[in-house]
């Protein structure tokens, strides 16, 4: 058995669970709940193999005073990895008790079962429960030592939906960060510098401290931060100091970054080679470029965080994605040991990769330590999360294919141009939060070496196609030198890769005059790709067999996540009117063993409509080296009366290992959104955004 | 620290119940709510009007609170989603959310729960390009718009059944 990840800092079946409480067993997971149903589908996993009822568990997420480490939940890893290691524990808890019930009723283990936590013995309850047998068993016993999981016939609770543990809480209730409001509160605000250079602030601090409400100022290098005593009176106060706080000059910028990116001559790094495609020159060839602006991750809520200082010790509540990463960054910018600071998360709106929510958590941090034994809460304005919170970056990326004599794909080529795609806390040596990199002893954000290939690649992620292509090249350049603050965006460099594959290979479909469906399936091996493309086409009702009408079109894109994760197709119709328009989607997904197939579905949806808007309509703008969105009216996004139907097939596949599947979808849905558009418009747009705009220009 | 002026008084009635609030009368709806009422199920999205997450309900119309002073509210009836949950914790609405996985955030909700409120008490009954249309001033960024579209016209519906 290969042991998942986690276990590794968490052997011990007491690091994950324990049985304090009578009725009630405690989960412990250091994933932390972003929206996206993992804790649900983690609980599953646990009552399945203690034949628990999903009520009598209680899950705690990320707390890096309580919980394992399992650094970031990123890369659609909760189940692959964290679920794994909980299916371990928790079977082990189940085998350790029941050898101790064994050994208490004088008869072999394999004679009992469990229900709702009463050991059973020939179908009768034992006076035994998981409860009293924790009393003498010790948890601190290697998993390994007693890990048996269940065969996967015999799961109950695994594989069918659950509804979401926390979903009543997030209607009507208070769970997020932005609503903890303990005694003695304070609102915090920073006031951003444009950019993240050294230097120092200037502005009539004094004036600031006396505006109505503000307890507290703070100028620390770059970073100028207030408290008062509501919310309002922060919000003016830091409105008051934005109009008159003056930072060090503007830096060289590039006029349009995305054309830099594409136009780079970086180095490039060729990250996978087979056969030789030098030796294709002879053969006919097709090329294409696409990009995409930089996007913003756009999450509904706005960063926030609380924090408070007691006697040298620094408390936090976040919804970063990585409380244990966190810590460690704070440590340093603070040069405090660890042990010092404690970080607790808790929900924030979804974020869908690296956003501001790390930064405001320092923010906070800064702006509490002038307010010993206060908790301070800071709440990012619209505007600070458009223009400091980390970017997806821009991307350009170049398909080359060869045809051999049987018109089949005999060699591609594949070139990932972009900014990193990692900068999390922590990576690159360096804690990597926004104003650490304005502080009077800064801590300056350094070159990053993008995503290790290990852990999916940043810029070269699918750039590998998944066709069975003999002779391939594919290389990343990444960008450094611009201005702009990048980091990890769902599924990175996934989405534009997966968009140039796809784009050229509808292109050479179309001019061979064969189906895009039937063109990708003579170029599969892969019978799990093949099976989602053609769920897909049945489902629609292989339109490209049809002719469409006028204005209408319809696109197909298809990728294995991370070429090892779920497998994914889309096929979608698009219509042209005012604005191009998704109307039908069709999807489907193998993501291996599925725990909440409603879960899945519902993420796989999610993700679609995501990448329709990025496709459709998302580019974040710049003024110099300044991001100038500042406001939803200067982003656009998908809307209620713009949204497609939208049918999402699960295909299950109970005995494989589960698979992360919430990011699979995007790179398929941009490249359907592209073709389709090519198929109603007779002419392929390659840069993103494909909006009104764009199909202007390019009929003109 | 400067020395605040005495606050005036706004009075309002909120979810029923007759309330004063004692704050600058200039100070949004949304902040009274969240930070002098206590009551923080409503939610700050953008501070300017454009996303829909911080949207109650006065005088039974759908507004958002985040740029409508207090001032504008005295003497009207604020309804916020603490109140539909405690009034009516089954309401169709909630219920259909909650059957139907409307969610994954949720940070969108309680905004989209306040113009569904007023759409299930429409007459005649909105059909669904009405609530698509309806609901377009509220951004939602986990992409849960299909289910939660559902779950309005479910609701609606079951609403007007029950009228009927
Ligand atoms: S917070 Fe009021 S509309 Fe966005
Ligand atoms: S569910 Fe997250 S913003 Fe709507």
């Amino acid at each position: 058995m290969s042991l998942p990840i986690p276990l590794a800092a968490a052997p011990l079946i007491s690091d994950w669970i324990s049985l304090s409480e009578p009725g009630c067993l405690d989960l412990r997971t250091g994933r932390v709940e972003l929206g996206q149903g993992n804790l649900t589908a983690l609980l599953q996993i646990a009552a399945d193999e203690l034949d628990l009822d999903p009520e009598q568990i209680r899950i705690t997420g990320a707390d890096t005073s309580l919980t394992p480490n399992e650094g970031f939940t990123s890369g659609s890893l909760s189940i692959a990895q964290g679920g794994m290691a909980i299916r371990l524990a928790a079977s082990a808890a189940r085998h350790l008790l029941l050898a101790e019930a064994a050994t208490l009723l004088q008869c072999r283990p394999d004679e009992l079962a469990l229900a709702r936590g009463t050991v059973e013995r020939e179908g009768r309850a034992q006076p035994l429960t998981l409860w009293t047998l924790a009393e003498t068993a010790s948890f601190a016993t290697p998993i390994v030592d007693w890990a048996a999981p269940k065969p996967p016939e015999a799961r109950r609770v695994a594989g069918r939906p659950l509804p979401r543990i926390d979903l009543a809480e997030r209607l009507t209730g208070t769970p997020f960060v932005h609503d903890l409001a303990p005694e003695g509160l304070l609102h915090g605000r920073a006031i951003h510098p444009p950019r993240m250079a050294a230097g120092e602030v200037s502005i009539d601090l004094e004036a600031l401290r006396a505006r109505p409400g503000v307890v507290a100022v703070l100028r620390d290098g770059a970073f100028l931060g207030l408290a008062a005593e509501t919310e309002f009176a922060a919000v003016r106060a830091a409105q008051w100091a934005a109009a008159r706080a003056r930072w060090p000059a503007p830096g060289p910028a590039p006029s349009d970054p995305v054309v830099a990116i594409r136009e780079s001559d970086e180095p490039l790094e060729v990250v996978h080679e087979a056969g030789d495609i030098a030796l294709l020159s002879g053969l006919s060839s097709q090329c294409l470029t696409v990009t995409r602006p930089y996007l913003s991750h756009g999450s509904i809520g706005p960063s926030a965080a609380l924090a408070l200082w007691q006697d040298d010790v620094l408390e936090v509540w976040t919804h970063s994605q990585g409380v244990f990463p966190l810590r460690s960054a704070l440590a340093d910018v603070f040069g405090l040991a660890q042990e010092a600071i404690s970080v607790h998360h808790r929900p924030g709106a979804g974020c869908y990769g690296h956003n501001g929510a790390d930064d405001v958590a320092l923010d906070a941090a800064l702006i509490a330590r002038a307010v010993p034994g206060r908790p301070v809460k800071v709440i990012w304005s619209r505007a600070d999360e458009f223009q400091c919170a980390p970017l997806g970056p821009g991307m350009a990326t170049t398909a080359r294919a060869w045809l051999d004599t049987e018109n089949r794909i005999t060699g591609m080529e594949v070139t990932a141009a972009s900014p990193p795609h990692g900068n999390r806390p922590g990576r690159n040596g360096a804690p990597n939060l926004r104003a650490a990199a304005y502080l009077a002893k800064p801590f300056p954000i350094p070159r990053s070496a993008d995503v290790p290939l290990a852990n999916g690649g940043g810029a070269e992620r699918n750039a590998v196609p998944g066709y069975a292509i003999p002779n391939l090249r594919i290389a990343k350049r990444l960008v450094h030198g611009l201005p702009f603050r990048t980091s990890s965006l769902r599924s990175l460099g996934g989405f534009t890769n997966v968009l140039a594959i796809e784009a050229l290979m509808d292109e050479i479909a179309n001019d061979l005059g064969e189906s895009p469906a039937v063109f990708r399936l003579r170029h599969l091996d892969d019978p799990r790709a093949c099976a989602v493309i053609e769920a897909v086409v049945a489902a629609a009702g292989d339109p490209f067999a049809k002719p469409r009408p006028e204005g209408t079109g319809w696109g197909l894109g298809y990728a294995r996540y991370k070429n090892s994760a779920a497998w994914c197709a889309v096929l979608l119709e698009l219509e042209i009117e005012d604005e191009p328009r998704v109307t039908r989607v069709f999807a489907a997904l193998d993501g291996g063993e599925i725990i909440n197939p409603d879960g899945a579905i519902n993420q796989t949806e999610g993700g679609i409509l995501q990448a329709i808007s990025w496709t459709l309509k998302e580019q974040v703008r710049f003024e110099a080296d300044r991001v100038a969105t500042a406001s939803w009216l200067d982003y656009p996004i998908l809307r209620f009366d713009e949204v497609p139907e939208i049918s999402v097939r699960l295909i299950a596949h109970p005995f494989e290992p589960p698979l992360g599947c919430a990011e699979a979808a995007q790179g398929p849905t941009a490249a359907a959104v592209a073709n389709a558009l090519r198929d109603a418009l007779g002419v392929r747009l390659n840069d993103l955004p494909l909006n009104r705009d764009a199909i202007i220009r390019a009929l003109a | 620290m400067s020395v605040a002026p005495t606050e005036p008084e706004t009075r309002l009635r909120l979810n029923g119940r007759d309330v004063s609030v004692t704050a600058d009368p200039q100070m949004p709806l949304l902040y009274a709510l969240r930070d002098v009422l206590g009551l923080r199920a409503t939610r700050f999205g953008c501070g300017e009007g454009s996303c829909g997450a911080c949207t109650v309900l006065m005088d039974g119309k759908p507004i958002t609170s985040c740029d409508l002073p207090l001032s504008a509210v005295a003497g009207r009836a604020i309804e916020t989603v603490e109140g539909l949950h405690a009034a009516q914790p089954n309401h169709p609405l909630l219920a259909a959310l909650v059957d139907l996985q409307a969610a994954q955030c949720g940070y969108c909700l309680p905004g989209i729960i306040a113009t569904a409120r007023s759409l299930c008490a429409r007459r005649p009954a909105p059909d669904g390009p009405e609530i698509r249309s309806a609901l377009s001033g509220h951004l939602c960024r986990c992409g849960t718009h299909v289910r939660i579209l559902n779950a309005v016209e479910r609701a609606v519906a079951a609403c007007a059944e029950s009228a009927s």
